[in-house]
């Protein structure tokens, strides 16, 4: 249950109780309504509303010019954003799951990343590529992925990662607002997970700006995604077994990253624990340790410790051993303790 | 089925009658001082190189009629997606010499700041949208744009370049598809110069033609012979008027050849067949439209020198302003990466900042190797 959740299902004034796929529904149909130059499109977003169900009743509601089916190819689905992007629109480009975006590899690095800069100013790409990324799905290979560490180590890219409902419609529509091309992954694990409250109308969380999830004085916890709800029920575990009080921070965007919020936190604890489903090698938490050694190592009790996936292709049947899991975090948080 | 590949100028520079797009005299004189401005400009261009005071350059000699009349057939409005090869349109839309120089030099008058290789232009005040080095990609940008403009309901068309090898690639197929399935005011324009880099084009596909590939598409293909630049100017003047009536996109393959190397790092002797060569040398696009000229009486010696000397001087002024200007300012190394800087390159630039202050670092720039 995150701080957002409520029991009852009541929501308080100005708010809506919804889940974290619905609220990105709405973040986009909020812009949509604001602004003509939003468009979405790709695989099956239109009629069908998407495989799973992001889009449903945008085309219904802005028609088939604005919400509409691309033919089965992720190279078409982003160039043509680019260039509708180029040409002053805002497309929001879908790719059904990020285990299907490297045909469209080039495109998002060679030229989305890289329009503003490498044209002088001149040429800019404001375009939102969403897509469901991340386990916990029994997706095996194909359907699970969590390869946020490419996108994040390519220079012009603005890395984009919800844990709530709220969060999802406020980065949502900062992402769309945003003058440069932005990867919003959507972690499709807790799509549905649970309910929060989701302020309506206009609802803008803006990117860079890490969230304290749960307040603590122990120890570290850096995580984002799905990975987030999981690690506040380790911080639960943590105390009961151990009596450690634990700080989760949410990062929210990968890039940039709010590094102040984050080495705040790891100077007051001095223990840190970095959790992220992707492969542990190159993963997103090596740049993490790599900071805090780099600033504030004379804070540290005790090792930078990484909770991730294991280095192997996503498995099918033994994904639970593969997926962090409360468990592993608890272990996680002993180890910056006893070593 | 096999497309015919249409000509309008002999070889003696004779018009065919019915097919003539009989431009007026000062249009057609203007497009021939356009081709001679081309390739004085690539000469120069290369030379640059050569005297090691650029880094690279890439020419497009054999190829003026191929992209001049291709580009000549839009309204200033319309946009272009190029590729790397078509440094004329830059001329025919009036971008001042010195800032297409100042690109080479990747100086502080570059619109793209010195952020790429020589001829990865960018001018927006052209609708010329910055090109890149990968293969194909601006085909399927094109088409989005082309659907947005459908979208927004305006009437401009796009213009795309690709060469032979580019139809291997995974954004021709992308492009041209998208492009078709949505109707876009695209018009495609594959030069075909016979080699990619040193692969020829008989290696890039079984099909006879790259124009018999849009059959597939469902849009229609056309083979024009690429250095008679009436032939390709009407073909895509035809092209363009398809895309702004809403009728879609055109894909026409110029048939042409790159009579330099690939760029000034590739030696074409190495694997050019000289025979052909010679051959395609007797079918010089400056030449054959010059013949046309002369039997209109709208070419002479004078003329030749006005056009020849006019150019080389307008050429030489813009180099003399480019090199005279300075590098690109530290600072501008972390500029455009996003709009604002993050919290990160604001860091990183005060690291840079604090070593060149010390002295020592980036004494190199500026300098070439040849």
């Amino acid at each position: 249950m995150t701080a957002t959740e409520t029991k009852t299902g009541a929501a308080t004034p100005g708010t809506k109780v919804m889940t974290l796929l619905e609220a990105i529904t709405d973040a986009m149909r909020t812009e949509m309504r604001n602004d003509d130059r939003v468009c979405v499109f790709g695989e099956d977003v239109g009629k069908k509303g998407g495989v799973f169900g992001a889009t449903m009743g945008l085309q219904d509601e802005f028609g088939e010019k604005r919400c509409f089916d691309t033919p089965l190819s992720e190279c078409g689905i982003i160039g043509a954003g680019i260039g509708m992007a180029v040409y002053g629109m805002r497309p929001i480009a879908e790719i059904q799951f990020l285990d299907f975006i490297y045909p469209a590899f080039d495109q998002i690095v060679s030229e989305a990343a890289k329009m503003r800069y490498r044209s002088g100013g001149e040429y800019t790409c404001p375009m939102v590529i969403r897509s469901p990324y991340g386990g916990g799905i029994r997706g095996g290979h194909y359907h699970s992925q969590s390869s946020e560490a490419y996108f994040c180590h390519t220079p012009g890219l603005k890395v984009v990662i919800p844990s709530t409902p709220a969060d999802a419609k406020g980065l949502l529509i900062a992402s769309i607002r945003d003058e440069d091309p932005v990867m919003f992954l959507e972690p499709k694990r807790i799509y549905r997970h649970g309910k929060g409250e989701v302020p309506t109308g206009e609802h803008v969380v803006p990117l860079g700006k890490a969230r304290v999830a749960r307040e603590g004085s122990d120890v570290t916890v850096l995580c984002y995604g799905s990975m987030v709800p999981m690690c506040e029920q380790a911080a639960d575990e943590a105390m009961q077994l151990g009596n450690r009080s634990v700080e989760v921070i949410d990062l929210r965007t990968l890039v940039p990253l709010d590094e102040q919020t984050v080495l705040a936190s790891v100077k007051k604890t001095g223990r840190c624990v970095i959790v992220y489903e992707a492969p542990k090698t190159c993963g997103y938490g090596a740049e993490l340790a790599a900071l805090i050694a780099e600033k504030c190592i004379e804070y540290l009790e005790g090792p930078v410790v990484r909770v991730a996936g294991f280095d192997t292709p996503f498995p099918y049947t033994l994904e639970p051993l593969y997926m962090p899991d409360v468990k592993r975090v608890v272990a996680g948080i002993e180890k910056t303790f006893v070593w | 089925m096999s497309l015919e590949l249409l000509s309008i100028l002999d070889k003696d520079g004779k018009a065919h009658k019915g097919t003539d797009p009989n431009l007026p005299a000062a249009e057609l004189q203007k497009l021939y001082r356009l081709m001679v401005a081309t390739r004085a400009l690539d000469d120069r261009g290369l030379a640059l190189q050569r005297q090691g005071r650029i880094g690279f350059y890439l020419q497009s000699t054999g190829q003026e009629a191929s992209h001049l009349g291709a580009a000549y057939a839009l309204k200033d409005s319309d946009w272009l997606f190029p590729a790397y090869r078509q440094p004329g349109i830059l001329l025919l839309r009036e971008v001042p010499l010195h800032m297409v120089v100042s690109e080479w030099f990747g100086n502080s008058g570059d619109t793209s700041k010195g952020r790429q290789m020589p001829v990865h232009y960018s001018f927006r005040q052209a609708n010329f949208v910055s090109i890149s080095s990968p293969i194909g990609t601006q085909l399927t940008q094109a088409a989005g744009a082309g659907m947005a403009a459908r979208m927004r309901g305006d009437d401009t068309v796009f213009m795309t370049f690709c060469g032979d090898g580019g139809t291997s690639s995974n954004d021709f197929h992308t492009g041209l598809n998208f492009a078709a399935v949505y109707k876009a005011p695209v018009v495609f324009v594959c030069e075909n110069n016979g080699y990619a880099i040193s692969v020829p084009s008989g290696k890039q596909t079984a099909s006879e033609s790259m124009a018999i590939k849009a059959e597939a598409y469902g849009m229609p293909g056309v083979r024009v012979d690429g250095n008679d630049i009436l032939a390709v100017y009407r073909v895509c003047k035809e092209a363009v008027d398809r895309a702004r009536k809403g009728e879609g996109p055109t894909l026409v393959e110029t048939v042409t050849h790159r009579m330099a190397s690939h760029s000034s790092s590739d030696d074409a002797a190495r694997y050019r067949d000289a025979k052909d060569y010679e051959a395609w040398k007797k079918k010089d696009p400056i030449a054959r439209f010059q013949l046309y000229l002369k039997h209109k009486k709208l070419w002479n010696e004078a003329f030749e020198q006005e056009c020849v000397e006019g150019a080389k001087a307008a050429i030489q002024a813009a180099v003399t302003t480019a090199e005279a200007l300075p590098n690109p300012n530290v600072d501008s190394l972390f500029d455009d990466v996003f709009m604002n800087l993050t919290p990160q390159l604001k860091e990183q630039r005060q690291e840079l900042r604090d070593l060149v202050a010390k002295g020592g670092v980036g004494a190199d720039v500026g300098a070439f190797p040849l």
